[in-house]
């Protein structure tokens, strides 16, 4: 069971481990921060505020998908790296040399889409890269794909180190997810859930990131060997596949933070159980399964798949709802919490992730499917998530970690306007998506009708809002960050800024 | 009433239910709970989730057998004999065969592409997404739609496929049964 107090000596962050947390922190939250404003810029041209080039939409677009999914990933494997290297030995070059590959990968990438003209997306689906119509070359491509490549590198290595990890103390990585304990026995209540949820997403997004890499390689060797062609549906599965499993496993990282953080500062514990294994075992094969939502319009595709990707989508919901969000609620019910920065948005989180997934299962449904797909309510409900609900598990966790240094949770007055800010501009922005979609604005496009600019406007005002806010929190996470101590007993020292 | 107008209700409606449960519960945080209480509101924890689990079960069931029993997309194999429309989506355009269609008449679009993927959505005079499938290379994808109004649809690309993606798109005459 997870200790309750707020900061305790196993968690401390000292020497090369806090110069690498904040490596990956700071940078992470100024990436999100000019990927933000890159989306806002799409947002005021779509809405006629502000003129951007067709080509350089697109380019803009590419920048923003990617960036976050990666920046996202990024953040999110740091809240992973944080909990679990309580529990077992993870090498501590293995998460710097993620960083290192991200890093490298983030070079290549943003080469490709502001000097050579990429402009084919995060998805980079098969034949568009390779067909750029003289926009940028299919070499631009294949820099765009190694950049992908390298980043996926870098996550399956920190993988492959927890994996070994994790297997070392726990047998194997079935142990560790707890499927033992499915239908029997007393379940050991310091079995941490940091463990369970880590054991899966290293499951699943190995997986992912293998069918990635395999898809990326298939481009690569097209690229050069123009003669061999893919077949187009094979490539589609193969990227939905990695694409969904890469994005869906920065929500399960990022979760750890609220299990660990959350009954700390509700002062109640929060028992592993069983419902709780079941939860994780089965969105361990869900997750795998569920990406065929992607293709519901690819009629080509085997029917029984598109009728899984909607039973399997559907099913997604009973976690979320039952285990995670129910289970946070109760931590929370009549605790006597006195909330704090890191509190409120864990809290924010959890309903990102639960509200966000009615739109996704909507769409998830063949049915609904047919007149949603690719409209604006994709995007609605995937910020939906992603700004709400991932952005804020990682905020809950910066917050939390710049309290160290005072053993006190940030909660200033400043903080509470930033997060009204936040909350706020966030639901205008998501709901601005959402009611798009409902009125059948597509997704994807530079240019849009005369009648679906309302809705841009509204997406502006609530963006800019709420990047109003996440620029505060990134100079004061970044400053925090920098002070919180680097040694010795945190209680009392004072500010030595950087360590080693 | 646009399926999208159902579909939008749903959401909002789940979406305020979820916002809700979490407001009661914020409400309730701040106050804290003896041991007693604490028991006590444990086991109501417990029958509410046996509750829940017994709601969403019902909605998945009956959800699923609702929307899937009568599939929404038809059989590819081909053989529907109905009135076919070939559609081939190229970088930027489309060639739609023939370009006019008739009310009440069930059509069989028979959709691809010639070099990327191409998103093919059928947009009514309204503007809302009436139906759609993927154009994408190397095969052919069938869906069957019957008008009821006639007027100018638009056939428009909802795949991106570079620079022109946004404003490819076709116009699509229906003409009433009989006319033409
Ligand atoms: C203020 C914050 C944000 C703004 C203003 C913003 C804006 C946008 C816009 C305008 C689009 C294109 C919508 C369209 O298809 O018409 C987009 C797409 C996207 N955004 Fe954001 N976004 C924000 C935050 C985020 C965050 C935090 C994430 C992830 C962690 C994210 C991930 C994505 C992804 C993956 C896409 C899809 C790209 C594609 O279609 O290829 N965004 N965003
Ligand atoms: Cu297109």
């Amino acid at each position: 069971m997870a200790s309750l107090t707020l900061y305790p000596e196993d968690e401390r962050l000292v020497g090369a481990s806090r110069v690498a947390f904040n490596l990956y922190m700071i940078t992470a939250i100024g990436l999100f921060v000019i990927l933000m404003i890159i989306g806002l810029t799409m947002r005021l041209s779509q809405a006629m505020w502000f003129e951007v080039q067709v080509d350089l939409f697109y380019k803009l677009l590419s920048m923003h998908g990617t960036g976050m999914v990666g920046t996202a990933a990024l953040s999110t494997t740091a809240v992973m790296w944080y909990f679990l290297r309580k529990y077992v030995n993870l090498h501590l070059w293995a998460f710097i040399t993620n960083y290192v590959l991200f890093m490298l990968g983030a070079v290549c990438i943003i080469v490709a889409i502001f000097i050579g003209d990429y402009g084919a997306l995060w998805t980079f689906l098969y034949p568009l890269p390779v067909n750029g119509m003289g926009l940028w070359s299919s070499y631009t491509a294949a820099l765009f794909m190694a950049g992908n490549l390298l980043i996926g590198v870098g996550s399956l290595l920190f993988y492959f180190d927890a994996a070994a990890a994790i297997i070392k103390k726990h047998g194997n990585l079935g142990r560790a997810l707890g499927v033992q304990w499915l239908f029997k026995g007393t379940i050991d209540p310091n079995h941490p859930k940091a463990v369970v949820a880590s054991t899966m997403v290293i499951i699943a997004n190995s997986l992912g990131i293998l069918a990635g890499a395999v898809v990326l390689v298939m481009s690569l060797i097209n690229v050069f060997y123009p003669d061999m062609h893919l077949d187009a549906l094979l490539a589609k599965n193969l990227t939905y596949w990695f694409g969904h499993m890469y994005i869906n496993a920065t929500i399960y990282m990022g979760v750890i933070a609220v299990y660990e953080l959350l009954p700390r500062y509700t002062g109640k514990p929060y028992a592993i159980s069983r419902p709780f294994i079941w939860s994780w075992s089965a969105s361990t094969l869900f997750v795998i399964i569920v990406y065929p939502h992607h293709l519901m319009m690819d009629f080509a595709q085997p029917q029984w798949l598109t009728i899984m990707g909607q039973v399997i989508s559907w099913s997604a919901g009973f976690p979320v709802f039952l285990v995670t969000t129910f289970g946070a609620l109760q931590n929370l019910h009549r605790s006597g919490i006195k909330w704090k920065t890191p509190s409120r948005f864990m809290i924010l989180s959890l309903f990102g992730w639960a509200a966000g997934i009615v739109p996704a299962i909507l769409d998830g449904t063949v049915r609904n499917n047919l007149v949603m797909h690719n409209t604006q309510w994709v995007p609605g409900h995937f910020h939906f998530y992603l700004v709400l609900g991932v952005l804020s598990m990682v905020l809950a966790l910066m917050f939390h970690v710049t309290g160290s240094r005072t053993q006190t949770p940030p909660n200033s007055s400043a903080d509470k306007i930033g997060f009204s800010f936040y909350l706020i501009g966030g639901l205008v922005f998501v709901l601005a998506f959402l009611a798009a979609g409902h009125m059948s604005v597509a997704r994807r496009m530079a240019t849009h009708l005369e009648q679906w600019i309302p809705t841009d406007k509204m997406g502006s005002i609530g963006a800019t809002i709420l990047i109003l806010g996440m620029i505060y929190f990134a100079v004061r996470i970044s400053i925090g960050l920098l002070r919180s101590p680097s040694s010795s007993q945190a209680t009392g020292a004072s500010s030595s800024s950087s360590s080693q | 009433m646009y399926l999208q107008d159902v579909i939008w209700t749903i959401a909002l409606t789940g979406m305020s239910l979820v916002a809700l449960g979490f407001l009661l519960i914020i409400f309730r945080a701040s106050k804290q709970a003896d041991e007693a209480t604490r028991a006590a509101s444990n086991a109501t924890a417990r029958k509410l989730k046996t509750w829940m689990f017994g709601i969403l079960l019902l909605i998945f069931v009956s959800g699923s057998w609702a929307t899937l029993h009568d599939y929404p997309i038809v059989f590819q194999d081909g053989s529907s004999g109905q009135q076919a429309v070939t559609v081939v989506g190229r970088m930027w355009s489309w060639d739609v065969i023939p370009d006019t269609i008739r009310t009440g008449v069930p059509i069989e679009f028979q959709v691809t592409s010639e070099d990327v993927n191409h998103g093919f959505a059928i947009y009514d005079p309204n503007g809302r997404i009436l139906s759609q499938t993927q154009a994408m290379p190397g095969y052919t994808n069938r869906l069957h739609y019957t008008f009821s109004q006639p007027g100018t649809y638009t056939i428009q690309c909802l795949e991106f496929c570079g620079m022109g993606h946004a404003p490819m798109s076709y116009p699509l005459e229906v003409v009433a049964k009989g006319g033409m």
